[in-house]
């Protein structure tokens, strides 16, 4: 293509707000979640109790990490009821929206993957190889497999999405240096590399995502100008191809599609949207998709 | 046209190049993976042992269970009234993410409803502890006899005045050093919740009596009684049948 500036089309065809819309309210929800968690021990306002593993929402409703909790259960204990209801609470709000929109809107290792992500864009930084994707689906059954052999909760000792919010509401320790060495490690090795492919509590959220409702479509993928924008900003970019290339439904049923929206933003022909999973309908545009190059 | 029929060519060998390429890299990713795994399990049998003067709150599991059980969430920190127990942070030592307190900067106050207990979600401080005077966070240990003011004569009982349960945790006894000083001991007995109360108050620039996780002071012993026991923090047995190991046979 030419030199043609990343978000160009859309800058000139929709403006500044709708180029940024999703980018911007996931930055705020990012920022929710964590103003809940330290407003308490900053403000004395107790929005969210504890850290991400287990928290009190309020003071009432029992929220819990269905990851950690599953890790628990390999290890051989059997969480009290509490910790069951906060498991079931969160297991079904993420089967209903899909299990990677925790990793778009909630996890706060998220910030500073994209942040790694756009400086490597900007830099042009091409080194670095690309593992397989499916890296983090066997480390997954490894942190249940450590678990269980060491009867301790193994990932938890090292797993930096939920240090780093722990670290933040009770104390850091070194837990900034793991953050910096995945910061670099996406930078410099592996392109989106620790949410892309070895995050093992992503790759379960990712499973829990299987049968989400809330999907993004392309309907007016007949519209698709191939400017690849889409796939320059989106974090899983293999999920896009079989929706906007494909034949058949235009719906993103990839579950490790995490719904950041990035691509509506991007896309200067409104291609994609967000809607449901049923909602397969196609916007016929009068021109017809040019085949990608 | 030319493509296909070198791809269809070599589907007729062992593998096509699709399939090989899908099963080397499915075996890389398993292999990476059990090399984390092995790694991590060497940290956590390095990382998951409790320092000295780090104690559990109240309730809390043998160790081995708690570091099972416990998910690192920090409720029974919020709702310490006390500022008593914090969270480990990455790097110090303690299980990272797990909650302790240090008797000597803040004891446990001892609260009666047990509020750390009570916010525990997943049981890691085990709700049948409902009787705060049956938690045992570890045993007051009279760690350095030397240097205990008491011992040497001098009229301080800080530590027996410290303690919550005054006159069963902490006695102090009567003891005819050589030369016929009379001094008095502080001596620990089962009662003892490990609170750390007496640590906190000990008047040495270094506490001399200290509070210790109990598995590290009763060892073999404690573990032996909390399986025989079910009801969880109950007291050892006041004389436990200690003999002396076998001898070896004389040559």
């Amino acid at each position: 293509m030419s030199a043609r500036p990343f978000l160009a089309d859309a800058l000139a065809h929709k403006g500044r707000w709708l180029s940024y819309r999703w980018l911007i309210l996931r930055r705020l929800s990012q920022g929710l979640v964590l103003a809940g968690f330290l407003a308490g021990p900053c403000c004395g306002v107790w929005i969210l109790e504890g850290n991400l593993a287990s928290s009190l929402l309020l003071g009432q409703v029992p929220l819990a990490d269905p990851f950690t909790f599953v890790q628990s259960l390999a290890a051989g204990h059997a969480p009290a009821l509490r910790a069951m209801l906060g498991a079931g609470l969160v297991t079904a709000v993420y089967l209903l929206v899909g299990g990677r929109v925790f990793c778009a809107w909630a996890c706060p290792i998220n910030p500073v993957t994209d942040l790694a992500g756009w400086l490597r864009r900007r830099l042009g930084i091409k080194s670095g190889f690309t593992p397989s994707r499916n890296f983090r689906l066997a480390l997954l059954p490894a942190c249940l497999l450590t678990a269980w052999l060491t009867g301790s909760l193994a990932w938890e000792y090292v797993n930096p999405v939920t240090g780093l919010m722990r670290g933040l509401a009770f104390g850091l320790g070194w837990t900034g240096g793991l953050v910096a060495a995945i910061f670099l490690f996406d930078l410099f090795v592996v392109q989106r590399g620790w949410c892309g492919h070895v995050c093992p509590m992503g790759a379960f959220y990712g499973l829990l995502g299987k049968t989400a409702l809330l999907r993004v479509s392309a309907p007016r993928r007949s519209a698709c100008t191939d400017c690849m924008d889409c796939f320059t900003a989106c974090p899983e970019p293999q999920v896009i191809r079989p929706a906007l290339k494909g034949k058949g439904t235009p719906v993103i049923l990839d579950s490790n599609c995490t719904t950041c929206g990035r691509c509506v933003d991007v896309c200067g022909e409104k291609v994609f949207r967000l809607t449901h999973r049923f909602d397969r309908s196609l916007e016929e545009d009068a021109s017809p998709a040019p085949p990608l190059t | 046209m030319d493509d296909r029929g070198n791809d269809s060519s070599v589907s007729k060998g062992f593998l096509d190049a699709a399939r090989r390429k899908f099963l080397l890299q499915g075996a890389g990713s398993a292999c990476a993976a059990g090399a984390v795994s092995l790694g991590l399990m060497t940290h956590v049998k390095s990382a998951r042992a409790l320092p000295s003067q780090a104690l559990r709150p109240p309730g809390a599991l043998p160790e081995a269970d708690f570091d099972t059980a416990c998910v690192r969430c920090g409720l029974c920190v919020r709702a310490c009234p006390f500022a008593t127990l914090n969270l480990a942070p990455a790097g110090g030592g303690i299980p990272v993410g797990t909650p302790y307190f240090e008797a000597r900067s803040v004891p446990c106050e001892m609260c009666s409803d047990i509020p750390c207990k009570a916010a525990c979600p997943t049981g890691a401080l085990a709700p049948v502890l409902e009787d705060i005077a049956q938690a045992r966070m570890g045993v007051a240990v009279l760690a350095d006899p030397e240097r205990c003011l008491s011992l040497q004569g001098m009229r301080c009982d800080a530590c027996f005045q410290a303690c919550p349960i005054k006159g069963k945790a902490i006695t102090m006894e009567r003891l005819t050093r050589p030369g016929g000083m009379t001094v008095f001991m502080p001596s620990v007995h089962t009662a003892c919740t490990g609170c750390g109360k007496c640590e906190h108050d000990c008047v040495p620039q270094v506490a001399v009596i200290r509070v210790m996780p109990a598995a590290q002071v009763r060892g073999e012993l404690e573990r032996g009684q909390r399986r025989s026991e079910p009801a969880l923090g109950m007291p050892v047995a006041d004389s436990p049948a200690v003999s002396a190991p076998p001898r070896p046979k004389t040559r």
